[in-house]
This record gives C-alpha cells, structure tokens and sequence, in this order.
C-alpha cells in the first residue's frame, strides 16, 4: 500500500473516531452525524497530505511534526467556527486533531510503500 | 621386480579417467560430481579467463545415445535464457570423442544444504517463489524439467537460485522461433527421433516424481509432472522451520494432488499463491473461514490496529481530562 493511500485510510478511519467521540459532550450530541462526517473528511484530507509529505521526505521526525501541524491547522478550521451556542471549542477539537497528524505522521514515515529511494553511497 | 604401489595406482586410474581435452580453450581443474550420463569438473577457459563447469560424457559409446541426450540438455539450456536457470556457454566433442557442454561455474549452496542455515520460513518461500519463476519460465518456452529436487537447486552467495540438471527434460512443444546452439552435433543432435523417452521408461527421483511420471505414462506428461514435485520441494522446505502455516501446507498438497487435474495448471499459479501468502493475502488453495480471514486480516494490518487503539486510549484520556 502506497503512503498516500496509507494516510488516506488511517487518517479517515481516526477521523470517524474523532468524531464518534463528539456523543460524549452533550452540547453538541445532536449534530452528531454532521461532525463524524466531518471529522472523517477532515481526517482524509490529513492523511492524503501527510502521506504525500511522507513520499516526499523520508525523515521521521519532520514526518511527526509536519502530521501535528498539518493535524491542528485543519482541526483549527473547524474550531474556529462557533458552534450553535455561539462557544469554540479550541481545545476539544484542536488537541484530538494534532493528535490524529501525528499518528498519521508517524504511521506513513515508518510503512506504506512509495518513499524515496535512499542515495547510493559513492 | 618394483610392483606399482596402490596409491600410485589409484592416480593412474584417476588420471586415465580424466577427459582428453587438448584443442579446446578448457584446463580441468577438479571434478566436481558425477551424474547418470557423465562428469562435472570446474574447469579454466583459458580465452576468457574464467571459471567454467564441463559437463563431460563419461566414455565415448557406440550408440551415440548418450551424446545426443547431453547435447540436447545443451540446446535446451541454451533455448532457456532466465536468471534462475544456468547458462550454457559452448559445446562441443573432445578430441577422444566424448561430448561435453561448458556451463556458468554456480559457487553456492545446493538447497538440500542451504535450509540448514535458513531457518525463516518466509526466506525459504522466497528461494522457492524463484524457483517457480525459472521452471514457469521454462514451461512458458515448452520445456518440462522432469527432475526436479532440492539437489538440483542451487542458491548463490547473493540469494541467486538457479535450476540445473536438465539431462532429462521433455520437450513438449518447439517454441516459435528456435533457439540458435553452436556447433554440428547440436543440430545434428536435435533432428535425431532418438531424443525421445519411450512410453513405460522412468525418469526421475522417487518421492519427488509425479505418479503418472513413476508410473512410466511420458506422453502423458505436462507443467504439472513439474508441479507436482515443485510441490514435493515445497514440503521439504517446510521441514524444520516450526509449525507450517496451514495455506502453505494447503500449497503443497495441492501441488501433490494424485490426479493431475487437482493440481496447479503451471507453476506461475503456485508461484502466485506463494506470493498471495507473503503479502499476507488468502491463497487459492485455502478456503478460509471467517474468523480465520479476520485473523489474517488482522495481523496484516496489525499496526494501523494498534496506532488506532493507542488513539482511542489518549482520545479518552483527553475526554476524561476535559471532564474534570
């Protein structure tokens, strides 16, 4: 499996988690659907992106560290926009987000097939 | 009187026994075994500067039998061009009349020897996965081993395997263009009826030969005569390497179903159900059932299984600290 598809299918199956997790704030319980549809998209377009950097750069710490920035930039997205209370929830939304990119990050650096051969030693 | 000692003796013997071959461009260097039609030396090519293996007719015979049998090993050889299967270079009759080929000189181990050393089981499935590429390939160019066995396997020191020993093929179909062999005898060799194996005659190593090949049925011969002791081989691999995966064993009994018909159809069709098992995909040979597709599944994609219960773990770590 290449790395693109490797991010695309962990990022998507932690974004449906991230957002089943959403039932346990009670406020928000009842737009339940729309934030697992959500997330999920959310956690596809993390994962395509993470693994497209993970083809490109064959390093495991700037792999991490690209997935956390890549994580809570879209998560910050989503929480930048009010919810039906008129509250953001930063914290809840952005911390579950970096947490999935780096994941990911990890994930595609160390598997997937489709990096960047090593260079020949002369 | 002096009486010659008994070790003077033997060398004399052993010289005598050494093929003649001044006019060629070969020095012997040592013998290296002995088959059922002649000898093999390692040998110097004095043009090339390189070590060769001669594979030389023990005597010269009135039939001519057994020189039209070693040339034709030579034509099929050179007809089978793969990097599993090892090259023939020149052929040709020495000056005592003997027939002889040169060959690619193969340093390595014989694979008999070699799975003392490797002991994983997928290292030696691998080896075997080349094995069925080199015997597909010859299948592909219509030619059927007929002795296939770890003895005849040879691994290299950088894992090359090569398919040797082919003194008893069977052609069973002349592909579309011919391949070129030099010299006279060879073309001489390859127009003789005599090349064929009379229907009743056994060729072969018992426990690795087909039962329609021990049973002497040579017309009846197909890929699967081959498959059949692929799968022989396959068994023989599987021996000291731990518990064996049920679909590899499934893979080895269905290559040594009695009834050809049960069998792979070529040895690519083996070769892929080898490849199917690792990449940790289901075999044709091994109908799963559910719970053993969901093991299979999950311990294929058992680190995507565990980075997402180690989410799930922090994910409720965090839920419970935004709680308080």
């Amino acid at each position: 499996m290449n790395k693109i598809v490797y991010g695309l299918i962990l990022g998507g199956i932690l974004g449906i988690f991230d957002g089943l997790t959403a039932w346990f704030t009670p406020a928000v319980r009842s737009q339940l659907l729309g934030i697992v549809v959500g997330s999920t998209f959310k956690g596809v377009i993390a994962g395509v992106l993470i693994g497209f950097f993970a083809r490109k750069v064959n390093s495991l710490p700037l792999g991490v560290l690209f997935g956390l920035g890549v994580g809570l930039l879209l998560a910050f997205g989503v929480a930048a926009m009010p919810s039906a209370t008129g509250e953001h929830y930063y914290l809840q939304i952005m911390l579950p987000g970096g947490l999935v990119g780096l994941i990911v990050g990890y994930a595609t650096q160390r598997y997937g097939s489709g990096g960047l051969a090593p260079s020949p030693r002369t | 009187m002096n009486w010659l000692s008994d070790d003077a003796i033997s060398r004399l013997q052993a010289a005598s026994a050494l093929p003649d071959l001044a006019g060629t461009r070969y020095r012997i260097i040592h013998r290296i075994g002995s088959g059922g039609m002649g000898a093999v030396y390692l040998a110097e090519d004095a043009v090339l500067e390189r070590r060769v293996a001669l594979k030389i007719l023990d005597l010269p015979e009135d039939s001519g039998e057994l020189a039209t049998r070693l040339l034709r090993e030579a034509q099929i050889l050179a007809r089978l061009e793969h990097p599993g299967i090892v090259p023939v270079h020149d052929a040709g009759t020495l000056s005592d009349g003997r027939v002889f080929y040169a060959m690619k000189f193969v340093e390595g181990q014989r694979l008999d020897r070699l799975i003392v050393s490797v002991g994983a089981l997928s290292d030696r499935l691998r080896v075997f996965q080349r094995i069925c590429d080199a015997v597909a390939f010859a299948h592909a160019r219509g030619i059927l081993h007929r002795d296939l066995k770890p003895d005849n396997i040879m691994v290299g020191p950088f894992g090359e395997v090569l398919v040797m020993d082919w003194g008893i093929a069977k052609i069973l179909h002349q592909p579309a263009a011919p391949a070129a062999i030099s010299g006279d005898e060879a073309r001489d060799a390859i127009s003789r009826d005599t090349l064929k194996t009379g229907h009743g005659t056994i060729l072969g190593t018992p426990g690795y030969m087909a039962p329609e090949q021990a049973r002497g049925e040579v017309e009846n011969l197909d890929e699967r005569a081959d498959v059949y002791s692929l799968g022989a081989i396959l068994q023989f691999l599987l021996i000291g390497c731990g518990a064996t995966p049920r679909p590899v064993a499934a893979i080895a009994l269905k290559a040594m179903a009695e009834d050809p018909a049960g069998r792979y159809a070529s040895a690519s069709e083996m070769g892929q159900d080898i490849a199917r098992f690792l990449d940790g995909l289901p075999v044709s040979a091994y109908p799963e059932t559910i719970l053993r597709k969901a093991v299979r599944w999950g311990s294929r994609y058992q680190l995507a299984i565990v980075l997402v219960l180690t989410y799930l773990v922090l994910r409720i770590v965090l839920l419970m600290w935004f709680r308080r």
